[in-house]
């Protein structure tokens, strides 16, 4: 998913908390306080507190609770909340039965799931669940009556006639899912996916109860009181997708009701960072949104209540090669290699983020427990020696002295600064090199990169799945994410492969893959990764077992224990 | 009157279908989608969603088909709130914003006036000053910074007002204030200058050579009189207060309408731009026409009667 640097106001934040923090002066970095991982069981001397009631602030409203509709990360973290799929991810990013009775069971080629489901799986209204409601709520979403935004995009090109179906000429009944008995489905794949465990537990592949769906009509899901719920939660209070205050209680139909400790969770939209912080000080929440201003986190630098944490989301400088100056590998490469991303890091970001000299992010994508990252190399680390000497050869190459390029990059405060930092880093390194940067709006960024109307565009990729594909993919020639004219034979063959033949293969698979990144990188400089960007949020010490996840839901509330102070 | 009314109504029609037209129009040359991760998407996929809104339609069908509901009071439905009508938002939205906007007009005119006069009777002394210093800062200050040193100090540090939220009386305080900081400034700055140009007139001079106490020319004679620009000045003040502050509701979480009008123009959600603008655009001819009125109220001279003077 495509992020925003959602934060409008930074500006005046930040003024603002020079006026605050001046008092505060956090010096050392607290790295990855990964302890806070729910799975703290052994501690004796933990205590719950009396009041297992949890106070938490979002940064936005619920824009859909509709399991169908959704595409939102919100939408999709309280949906994991108050419902279940078939599997969710453990507070270690492994994959755990939800409503399935176990790990699905695999034809020869894998391209049929069997999967058992649990027996005592209920909705909150007393029903089953069954095989039936997951048939329903996936045809419902691949339906094109229903006009699902994520439905086709997560289905098409990996469940069976999904495509066919869109396209008008395949029957819903024909998707690539049945069920055999009220407890047993099976799925159809157009091929073997090696991620379709973890790919399972998106909030699209959740089941509807058909009956209740089916009565509500158009207000299902428009409230509260529309809605019913078969996840470790039930929502008590909600007005709707406007509503800026939610509460979610423990769901007593869940069938592992018996591990959720907490019995309440109030949620609140707060849409400021430093504000959102100032409710924290003063203990009106436990948990606040993700902050990302370095001037309001180094308030909270050092101290036990700043939860910090690398996300897997890229941010690259793109470059357009339809300009004949970035057709130049050399011209290119300059460019990638120019920037101090350390110095972009520390000095400018401020906020944990890391300098990236790799295209897919660390800690996100695991196979045999080992880290993609920890087994492929790293690219175009900083060298501005190395920078300058290509620069020249590329100018020469090209027969000019000036390269003039648009820098495309977005309207926050945020970016402004960064933006005009690896400006200044380039046209100081590159002699004869001269940027126009143009601030625009996300949306009008986005529209921008469609229409390949740039010549750099700072951008970033947030995971669609756990697979380091949904990085590779976006770089093949033609490919619907490239948008920068990019293409190499060598590369499209690698992610081919790797998507057909090497797909029962992992080891090669992953071998073909980090090849293919260092095609892209080292060999062509295609792009210019910069920086992954890291969370921060404030949450309180007697909060244990709040979860983070890497894609889909965001965080899981229901391994949290309030403990006594 | 009824007939001076009946006229200023049909110009008011008349301006809110051009503002509706031009917001339309306007609003579609903003490039980009109204859906998230739209460029994801493939043609067929698009084309599913965009023919489900009608956006496929060509710009000038989509103009008489918004026009046709409008009309019937039907404003269409959100993009980013699935499925939520635009009537339902604004009218749950309206409420806090109107609420502190009213509060704060309030307050602030109050506030303002009183310190404007004051300023004038002393003028030049003390007085005069700390009110004109505070004046200046109100306005060149934002409202934020306000905000922002309220919330510390008065409910983190102090601990004596909620930091944020909107669930009862209290919790307006603190947003009221730093609200009304910009009518105050203005109300004082505007009275001031109003009524020392009133205090210097030859009715004045009059009403003192009459033997009129001091109070008695102050408040019924130059008050009533100073008050006139600043009605003109406050009136449109009103209904950018009350359709609600972006800073201030962000900051102090309130559900209003100033946030979502912003949001809704970078997320390119059309019908609650243009559902926001017309409301916008309704209040503001609204209030300008109450001010007119207030005019022949405060002024007799101004009164208006068919063309004829009474």
């Amino acid at each position: 998913m495509k992020k925003s640097k959602l934060s409008l106001l930074l500006v005046l934040s930040l003024v603002l908390s020079m006026f605050l923090a001046a008092c505060s002066g956090g010096k050392d970095t607290s790295k990855d306080t990964g302890k806070d991982k729910g799975t703290d069981k052994g501690a004796a001397t933990e205590q719950l507190a009396d009041s297992q009631e949890l106070n938490v602030l979002e940064s936005a409203e619920i824009p859909s609770l509709d399991s169908v509709m959704n595409q939102d990360v919100l939408g999709g973290t309280i949906l994991g909340a108050i419902n279940e799929g078939l599997y969710r991810l453990d507070p270690d990013q492994k994959v755990i039965p939800g409503v399935a009775d176990g790990m699905p069971t695999y034809n020869d080629d894998k391209t049929v799931l069997t999967i058992k489901l649990k027996k005592e799986a209920k909705w909150s209204n007393g029903d089953p669940v069954t095989a039936d409601d997951f048939v329903f709520a996936w045809q419902r979403a691949i339906d094109p009556k229903t006009a699902s935004p994520y439905g086709p995009y997560f289905m098409m090109g990996k469940i069976k006639n999904a495509t066919e179906i869109t396209e008008g000429k395949a029957k819903l009944e024909d998707l690539g899912i049945k069920a055999i008995d009220p407890n047993t489905l099976e799925i159809t794949l157009t091929g073997p996916i090696p991620y379709i465990e973890s790919y399972l537990t998106f909030s699209l592949f959740y089941p509807q109860n058909k009956k209740f769906v089916t009565e509500k009509g158009a207000d299902f899901a428009k409230d509260a009181a529309n809605l019913v719920y078969n996840g470790p939660f039930k929502m008590t209070k909600w007005d709707g997708p406007t509503a800026t205050e939610w509460t979610v209680e423990k769901n007593d139909t869940y069938w592992n009701a018996k591990d959720v400790t907490l019995t309440k969770i109030n949620f609140n939209v707060s849409k400021d960072g430093q504000a959102s912080a100032n409710a924290f000080t003063a203990g009106e929440t436990d948990i606040t949104p993700k902050l990302s201003q370095a001037a309001i986190l180094s308030q909270f630098e050092g101290t036990k209540d700043l939860l910090r944490y690398q996300e897997p989301s890229i941010w690259w400088l793109k470059m357009n090669e339809k300009i004949p100056a970035l057709k130049n590998k050399n011209i290119r490469k300059a460019i990638a290699l120019s920037v101090d991303k350390k110095a972009l890091v520390d000095d400018v970001l401020a906020n944990g983020s890391i300098a990236a000299d790799f295209l897919v992010p660390k800690g996100f994508a695991f196979l045999d427990n080992k880290d993609f990252r920890d087994t492929a190399g790293t690219y175009l680390k900083t060298n501005k020696e190395e920078a300058k000497k290509l620069w020249e050869q590329g100018l020469k190459e090209l027969g000019v002295k000036e390269v003039s390029l648009v820098y495309v990059g977005q309207d926050t405060e945020a970016a402004k600064t960064t933006d005009a930092f690896i400006k200044d880093q380039l046209e100081k390194n590159l002699p004869g090199l001269k940027l126009t940067i143009e601030s625009v709006p996300f949306k009008i960024r986005i529209a921008r990169e469609d229409k390949e109307d740039y010549g750099l565009l700072m951008g970033g990729w947030g995971p669609d799945y756990a697979d380091p594909m949904t990085y590779m993919d976006l770089w093949v020639t033609g490919g619907g994410q490239n948008h920068m004219d990019y293409g190499n034979p060598e590369f499209d063959k690698l992610i081919n492969s790797a998507n057909k033949e090497l797909a029962l293969k992992p080891q090669d698979r992953w071998k073909a893959l980090q090849d293919a990144e260092k095609i892209l990188l080292e060999d062509d400089a295609a792009i210019a990764p910069l920086y992954q960007r890291s969370s921060n949020l404030l949450v309180n010490q007697k909060v244990k077992g709040f979860a983070h996840h890497a894609f889909g839901a965001e965080y899981s509330y229901q391994w949290i224990k309030i403990l006594k102070k | 009157m009824a007939k001076y009314l009946l006229q200023r109504v049909l110009y008011m029609l008349i301006t809110l279908f051009i503002v509706a037209s031009v917001t339309f129009f306007l609003m579609k040359l903003i490039p980009g989608s109204p859906f998230n991760n739209f460029e994801k998407l493939t043609e067929v996929q698009r084309n599913i969603l965009l023919d489900k809104y009608n956006l496929n339609d060509p710009v000038p069908v989509q103009y008489l088909h918004y026009m046709e509901n409008m009309v019937k009071g039907d404003l269409g439905i959100s993009f980013q709130f699935d499925n939520t009508p635009v009537t339902t938002l604004l009218s749950n939205r309206i409420g806090p914003s109107a609420t502190l906007g009213f509060e704060a007009m309030l307050f602030g005119s109050i506030i303002g006036i009183f310190l404007g006069v004051i300023a004038a009777l002393k003028q030049n002394t003390w007085v005069d000053y700390g009110s004109t210093f505070l004046a200046v800062v109100g306005k060149s200050v934002p409202s934020f910074i306000f905000a922002g040193l309220l919330q510390y100090y008065v409910a983190v540090k102090w601990g004596w007002l909620p930091v944020m939220f909107w669930r009862g009386p209290e919790y307006t305080i603190l947003p009221t204030i730093a609200l009304a900081m910009f009518p105050i400034s203005i109300a004082a700055r505007f009275m001031r200058t109003e009524m020392i140009e009133v205090l210097g007139s030859d009715y004045i001079t009059l009403a003192k050579a009459k033997g009129a106490s001091f109070w008695q020319i102050s408040i019924k004679h130059a008050l009533r009189n100073a008050l006139i620009p600043v009605v003109t000045v406050l009136g449109p003040l009103a209904v950018s207060l009350m359709t609600g502050s972006l800073v201030i509701e962000r900051i102090f979480s309130i559900p209003g309408l100033g946030e979502q009008f912003v949001k809704s123009i970078s997320v390119n959600d059309y019908p609650v731009i243009m559902g926001t603008n017309i409301l916008f655009a309704v209040l503001f001819v609204v209030i300008i026409l109450v001010v007119d009125i207030l005019y022949g109220i405060i002024d007799p001279r101004i009164r208006i009667s068919g063309g004829k003077t009474k």
